[in-house]
Order: C-alpha cells, then structure tokens, then sequence
C-alpha cells in the first residue's frame, strides 16, 4: 500500500469524469482525496452520463486527458468490460460477491433507492396516485430522459411497480406517466437545483442521495418511498486499462473503499447513499451510525433490476415514451 | 411603364402631381411605426435578461438582495471543477485566435479567388455554407478520431479554434463578401499592378482598407459565436464558458452565479460589438 | 500580365492565359485543406459510418431506418418546430429589419439594434432557458402559463428570442439594398404605399426574405442547447435523439444510429440550404 501511495504521488494527478460535486458527496471526497495525498484531481464534464464516461475513454485514449477511473451505471459498465483493467480494493472481501465481477473489472459503490422528493408546500405524499390530483399541475418530473438517463428509467420503473406492475415490465409505469400527462401534471422541464428553487419542478423523482434538501437546496423539501415499489440501483467503479495515471488510479479506488471514518465508504455515506460495504462496516462497527441513521427509512422488500430486465424496460421505453408523454 | 425605368430622376412634370403633404404624412407613419416596432421589440429583447439580471442579484431567500453572485464570478469553484475564470478567460480567448485565423483565412482566399480564379467561386461559396448545413452535433461525431490525434499535441480547450474556424466561416464569408462586392476590386487591383505594386501590396494597403467595415462585422459576427458556442465543447469535453456554465446549472441549487455570469457575458458581449460598430465608418449606398 | 488579360476579355481572367509554373488556384489550397480537413473528413466519417453496423459491417439498408415511424416522429417534430419558429422569426424579424433600415444609417438605434442583433443571435442554449424560466415559471416575473410547457410553443417562442436576431442580421443588406430612388419614382406617379409595396418592393425582396426563412428554418433545425436545457424528458427534435443514441446509459446508445440521425439532417438541410443559395443568387443580382 505504501508503494502505491509513493507512485501515486509521483504521477501527481488523477483524471475523474462525471462526478458532480453534489452527487452522493463527492465534493468532499475529492477534496479529501487531494488533501490527503497531495494528487490534483482533474474533474471532467460534471454531468455528463455513464455512457458519456466511455465515449471519453474511447475519444481520449492515449492521451493525458484520458479519465483514469470510472462511475457508471451497471448497464454500461457490463457493456464495456473489454476497457476496465482488474483490480481488487484491500477490501474486496467486505463486497458482497452478487455485487462485483468474479474478474475483479468493475465492482459496485454505492446506491440508493428511488424516490419522489416535493417541496413541503404540497403537504404529505403518502402514495403516488395522490400525484394525479390537480394541485399538482405541471409539477411532476423525472431527472432526465428515460430512454438515456439511469436515474430517469429507475424513475419510471419504481412507477410501474407502484402501480402494481413488477420488475419484468415497465408498462405500468409508462402508462402511469400518460395519466400524469394526460392530467396535465407533467412537467418536461429539465429539473436541476435551480428549477426547484424557482419552483418550476417542485415534485421530482430521483435516487434518495440526490433528493437531500442540502443537494436541493431548499430547506422545505420532503422524501417519499413508496412501500410497495422500493425500487435500488447501484453504481459501480472501473478503472481504465490504458489509464495515464494507474497508480493514482488504484489508490484512488482503495481510498474510496477504505472503511475509515474518513474514508470513501463513510463519506458516501454522509451523502446520503448507501455505500456497498454497509452490511460488512456495520458488523465490524466502522460504520458512521448517526449518518446511517438519517438514510431515509424504508418499509418493503428492495428490488433490484437485472441486466436482461433492464434492457428489456430500456427497449419498452425506446418504442412507447415518446408516444406516451410527448 | 417609362418613368420607372429611369432610375434616379424625377420627371418634372411628374411633380406637381404629388401632393405637398404627402412626403411628410409619409414620414410621420413612418416614424410612428418605427417608434412603435422599436419599443415592442426592445421589450421583448431585453426582458430575458432583465429577469436574469433579477435573479442574478437574488439572496438566499426569495426576496432578499444581495450581490454575492457577482462576486462569485471571480471566485466561483465547486469543488473538483475548474473555476469559472479559468473558463472565461479560455472563451475570451478563443475568441481572439478564431478571429484571427478566420480572417487570415477568409480575406486572402477570397481577394485571390475574386481576382485571379474567379471560376472556382460557386465551389467556394458552397464550402463556405455548408458547416450550416452540418449541424455541430453531427460534426462533433466525426471530429472524435481528429481531435484525438490533436490532444496527443496539445491538452489545451483552445484547440477548438481548428473547429470554430469552420463554424465561423458561413458568417465570415457573408460579411466579407458583402464588403467585397461593394468595392469595384480588379479596376483597383489592376491600377495597383500597373503602378508596380506586388500581389501582397495590393492586398494589404489597396483592398482591405477598402474592405474595413465588412472585416469588422465579420469579427463581430465570429466573436459572438465562440463566446455562445456549446455543443461542440460540451461533447468533446472541453470547458469553455457555456458548457462551464451548464455545468454549474446542473450542479449548484444556488443558481445565482449561473445568472450573473450570463448576464456578464452578455453584456460584455454586447458592449463589444457595440465599441466595434462605433469603430467602423459606415459607407452609405452603392446608388 | 494577369492584368492585361483582364482588361482584354473582360471581368473573366482567362484560363488560358498566360502560363505560370504554379497556377493562380493554388493560392485557394491552404482554404481547401482546412476545409478537407476539419469539414469534410468529419462529415465523411458520419456518413459513412451511418452506413455501418456497430461491429463495423457494410449495412447500406440502414438508410430505410429513416422511414421507421420513431425516426419519422423525431423528424415530423422538428419540422413543426422548425417551421414555426422560421416564418415566426421571419416575419418579425422582418419588420424589426425595415424598421432598423428606414432610420439613420449612421444613427445610434441601427448600431444599438445591430449590436444586440449580433449577439442575442448566438444566445442560445443553457442562459436563454434559464432566462425564460425565470420570465415564465410559478414565482416568475411575468405570468405563469402551462400551455408554455407544451411542444412546440414554449420552446418556439425561446427558439424566437433567437431567430429574429438573425433574420435582421440576414435581411437588413437587402432592405438596404431598396434604393430610395424607386421608392420616390413610385410615388410621383401616384402609387399608394400598398402598391409600392405590392409591386415593386415586395417582389424585390421576396428572393431575400424567403431565402433568409430557409436559413432561420436550418438554423432551428440544427439548434440543440437551448431545447436540451430546457426540457429534456422527451426527445422532442432529431438533435435530442442523436443525444440520447450518443449517450445514453441504459443500454440504447449506439453511434451508427446517431450517425443515421445525423445524415438525415444533413440531407433535409442540403435540401433546403441549396434552396436559399438559389434564392440568395436570384436577389443579389437585383438589388447588386
């Protein structure tokens, strides 16, 4: 570990890409990263999508600017196994083993449920067929576009559930989003801090860690899962195989699964995401309780979505959104 | 009919025929229809910004004063990003190369071609619209492979010059060409050759002097396109003032400084090329 | 002498003239190969690649993915709003055009105007939908309205703010091109200003104004920031969806469908771009 400190601080420098300041805390792990070891983290193209990420290998490789470590969603990093170099964290053993590649290519980090964040002047949501009511006209949005965003397609699909439907089909949940439409409750407006701050977007389905009132930025902003319709997602960490920086790489990733109080796992944590490591930190006690405490309780048996039933939802959405809601 | 086809006279008979009072009610409608046009136009043009101006000075809560905005723009750094200095000042001076470039580019070809490969004009044209026909979106798709090989020279977002001289040129041209169409060019040309002057002389110190107003518009023109320009930076992942300033939209809820800097840039933007129309002396007419 | 050709034959150097080691058209090359470089091999690259399957495969049937009804509804949408913010911008942009151009050509309101026209033409994208929003939202400065949100008008009347910019841009060389001298000869002879318009200056400008619409209609259809930063749940336009086949994380990203996207948008706006030069040509020779 100590060598992959010293090379790492010989390189000097590690590339990011799309890692968003507010994004499940990463503000505060980059800046302890930096300060911890000295690297300057060059952080590209905040908001750009997982698929973006890759473009970016692709489009960068052998140059400098290439990203050294990648955040992405499960389905592009399954895609794209052919750009990762292996590589086990010093706490491989603490990942549960459904939730890493057996090659050690990408590995999960963190995750959240997904939820309706609304602003407090609407009340209590209690169940989301109370969104199809008038108060809410043009207030109802997704974070992006289904058919291209992960947090947008996990939207629909927690709607689907929801209503009934199960993690096979995302019918339900398109046709949820028609009714919404139909009652004139839908909003198309790209929601951001600033749309919910002017109060254009007050209700917004996002991932739990992304509807905090600190990333939101409006203290009178309120959480719901649906108990019937607990809908999680992981991402998952990859490091570039012609990365430029390697060593500044790994020590990236074995910072961010550290299970220090100041590691990556606790950080993530305190960003409102639940860190991968949890059911291993909390039996070893290095988890940060009061953060946990304040993870929004959820009632219900979490689903998650395998790879064929995210393709298929994908695929369902590519030939009836648009139709649906445009 | 006959009296039209003399362009420029008035027949004399034709005038006692026209009323005293019908030049000045003329005017008058004029004046009140321009008069009116400007206003309703001038509301609608500049609302957008005021309402970002507005909010630009919002406080943290609704309806409170405050300028923190703009002072943020010196200083505004999300952690991790770039800060937003380092973007405009990248914008502003990509904005300088591409003029220049564009002009070196631009000016002598077509003074060339105007003069000596006249045939080659119809092609010339026809290359010089046709990044309108691309839009950005489909050009950065192709240019991933170039813009890799030109990364292996140089890191720098002020690469993107390569490229925002090709956005610039259906612009460029227009300007260019209107000047130069206005300007009776081989009659000066020739009068500078038979005079001794070299090719390079009859450029420089006949032609574009000629040609100032026409070269100025076209450096408007060019400036504010790479100060407004965002797809092709965005998807190459360079950080030039607009993809910095989306990026901050998606990520700050704090939306003040996002409104300040754009009220800036347009301001800036603004007064630049109004400096510059001052500038240029305006020729009136080729009557 | 280059010279002494010219004055023989005319304004037309010929090429038969004089022979030189290095002929004149070489002086057009470092303009060629810029272009070639940064223009057309990109271009070519999409088009050939629109052509090909992902693994790289020849797929020349591709091309009748475009008259897929998903493709065609991408396609129907950007025409509608393409087509309503063009004659929108148009007709608008006119007026404010002839409004700039009858004033004092050295005044203080036609640089004001022609400033402003300069810039807001290129202001598009994350700033202008920010601005509306604030103009436009629940707390916002002016009303509140929800037909704002439905495709096309909202978006067409942001697409506006932009488009008539450019259309007084485009337009106003040839408003100033209508010499005062017919404008005098019509009215000694009686012509009300209907008819002046009706007969003489409407059909002078009518090559420029339409061409100008073509350009307002190619520069809406390749427009991309401002409708991406303003709603973007939906792939309304072309420009959206070849977004979202670029980079999207779900599964459904894939470049040659990007590409496919893209050579139809190059085809519809060759179209209607070689429309405008023909059209730009027709006006310049009358108002020259």
């Amino acid at each position: 570990m100590s060598k992959l400190i010293a090379a790492a601080k010989q390189e000097g420098t590690l590339n990011v890409i799309a890692l968003p300041p507010t994004w499940a805390n990463y503000g505060a792990i980059i800046a302890d990263f930096q300060k911890k070891y000295g690297i300057k983290v060059n952080s590209a193209l905040p908001d750009g999508s997982s698929q973006q990420e890759v473009n970016a290998v692709k489009t960068e490789n052998g140059t400098a600017k290439a990203p050294d470590v990648l955040d992405i969603g499960m389905a592009v990093a399954l895609a794209n196994t052919s750009l990762f170099a292996p590589y086990q964290v010093s706490t491989w053993a603490d990942i549960p083993a459904a939730q890493k590649d057996a090659g050690a290519l990408w590995y999960q980090d963190y995750g959240g449920y997904m939820a309706v964040g609304y602003s407090s002047k609407f009340g209590t949501i209690t169940s989301l067929s109370q969104l199809l009511g008038p108060k809410f006209k043009n207030a109802v949005a997704l974070n992006g576009n289904p058919t291209s965003a992960n947090a947008a397609l996990n939207g629909v699909m927690m709607a689907s559930l929801a209503e009934g439907g199960s993690a096979s089909s995302i019918a339900d949940g398109v046709s949820f989003f028609q009714k919404l439409k139909a009652a004139g409750n839908f909003s198309p407006v790209q929601a951001t801090g600033a749309t919910i701050k002017a109060g254009t977007t007050p209700v917004v389905f996002n991932w739990d860690y992304l509807n905090l009132p600190s990333y939101v930025g409006v203290s009178n902003w309120k959480v719901f899962i649906p108990s019937n319709a607990v809908l999680g997602g992981y991402y998952a960490q990859a490091i570039n195989k012609n990365a430029p920086h390697p060593a500044a790489a790994r020590l990236w990733e074995e910072f961010l699964y550290s299970q220090d109080v100041a590691g990556g796992q606790n950080l993530w944590l305190e960003g409102g995401a639940r860190p991968v490591e949890q059911p291993a930190m909390s039996s070893n006690g290095s988890l940060n309780g009061a953060a946990a405490g304040k993870l929004p309780t959820v009632s219900g048996t979490p689903v998650f979505l395998s790879a064929t039933q995210a393709t298929d939802a994908a695929n369902y959405l590519a030939a009836n959104w648009a139709k649906a809601v445009g | 009919m006959a009296a039209v086809t003399s362009l420029g006279e008035t027949p004399i008979t034709a005038q006692a025929r026209v009323p005293r009072g019908m030049q000045s009610r003329r005017r008058r409608r004029l004046n009140v229809f321009r008069y009116v046009v400007f206003t309703l136009f001038g509301l609608f043009f500049i609302l957008p910004p005021l309402a970002m101006l507005r909010f630009s000075l919002e406080g943290a809560k609704l309806g409170t004063w405050s300028v923190t905005a703009w002072r943020q723009i010196a200083s505004y750094q999300g952690s991790g990003i770039p800060p937003l200095l380092s973007a405009i000042e990248i914008s502003l001076e990509l904005a300088v190369i591409t003029c220049a470039v564009t002009l070196v580019l631009l000016v002598p070809t077509m003074i060339w071609i105007r003069l000596r490969v006249q045939w080659i004009s119809r092609t010339f044209e026809f290359l010089c619209l046709l990044p309108l026909t691309i839009p950005a979106i489909v050009l950065v798709v192709g240019l991933g492979p170039i813009y890799n090989k030109i990364q292996h020279f140089s890191l720098s977002a002020l690469m993107l010059f390569w490229v925002y001289v090709i956005l610039a040129l259906p612009y460029a041209y227009r300007a260019l060409a209107a000047g130069l169409g206005a300007i009776d060019v081989t009659t000066l040309s020739e009068a500078a050759r038979s005079l001794g002057a070299s090719w390079l002389s009859v450029m420089t110190r006949v032609i574009v002097p000629n040609m100032r107003q026409a070269i100025l518009n076209a450096l408007l023109l060019t400036t504010a396109l790479v100060l407004g320009e965002f797809t092709i930076a965005y998807l190459l992942l360079y950080n030039n003032l607009q993809a910095e300033l989306y990026s901050i939209s998606r990520n700050t809820p704090n939306a003040g400084v996002l409104f300040s800097t754009a009220t800036a840039a347009l301001l800036f933007a603004f007064v630049l090329l109004l400096i510059l129309s001052f500038a240029g002396r305006r020729r009136r007419g080729r009557g | 002498m280059a010279a002494a050709a010219t004055t023989e034959t005319g304004a037309r150097p010929s090429r038969a003239g004089r022979r030189r080691s290095i002929p004149a058209v070489a002086g057009t090359f470092p303009f060629l190969g810029y272009v070639a470089v940064f223009l057309l091999w990109p271009t070519g690259i999409v088009v050939v690649d629109a052509l090909k399957n992902p693994n790289g495969s020849w797929a020349v049937s591709n091309i009748t993915e475009l008259g897929n009804p998903l493709v065609r509804g991408y396609f129907i949408g950007s025409f509608k709003l393409c087509l309503l913010t063009s004659v929108l911008g148009a007709v608008l942009g006119a007026v404010l055009a002839y409004a700039v151009a009858s004033g004092n050509p050295d005044g203080v309101v036609r640089k004001l105007y022609l400033s402003a026209s300069g810039v807001l033409a290129q202001n598009g994208g994350v700033t202008l939908a920010f601005a509306f929003l604030v103009l436009v939202g629940p707390v916002g400065l002016l009303f509140h309205a929800s037909w704002f949100y439905q495709f096309p008008w909202g978006i067409g009347l942001i697409y506006t703010y932009f488009q008539v910019p450019l259309m007084v841009l485009v337009f106003l060389p040839a408003i100033d091109g209508l010499k005062v001298q017919w404008r005098e000869a019509s009215e000694s002879l009686g012509a009300s200003a209907w008819q002046y318009w009706r007969y003489v200056g409407g059909p002078l400008l009518a090559p420029a104004f339409l061409g100008a619409t073509l350009l307002l209609f190619a520069n809406a259809l390749s427009a991309f920031a401002t409708i991406e930063a303003w709603e973007n749940q939906i792939a309304y336009v072309v420009p959206q969806q070849i977004s979202t086949a670029l980079s999207s994380e779900v599964g459904l990203s894939n470049v040659n469908v990007a590409d496919l996207l893209a050579l139809g948008m190059v085809i519809t706006v060759a179209i209607v771009m070689t429309a405008y030069a023909l059209l730009q040509r027709r006006a310049a020779r009358w108002l020259r």
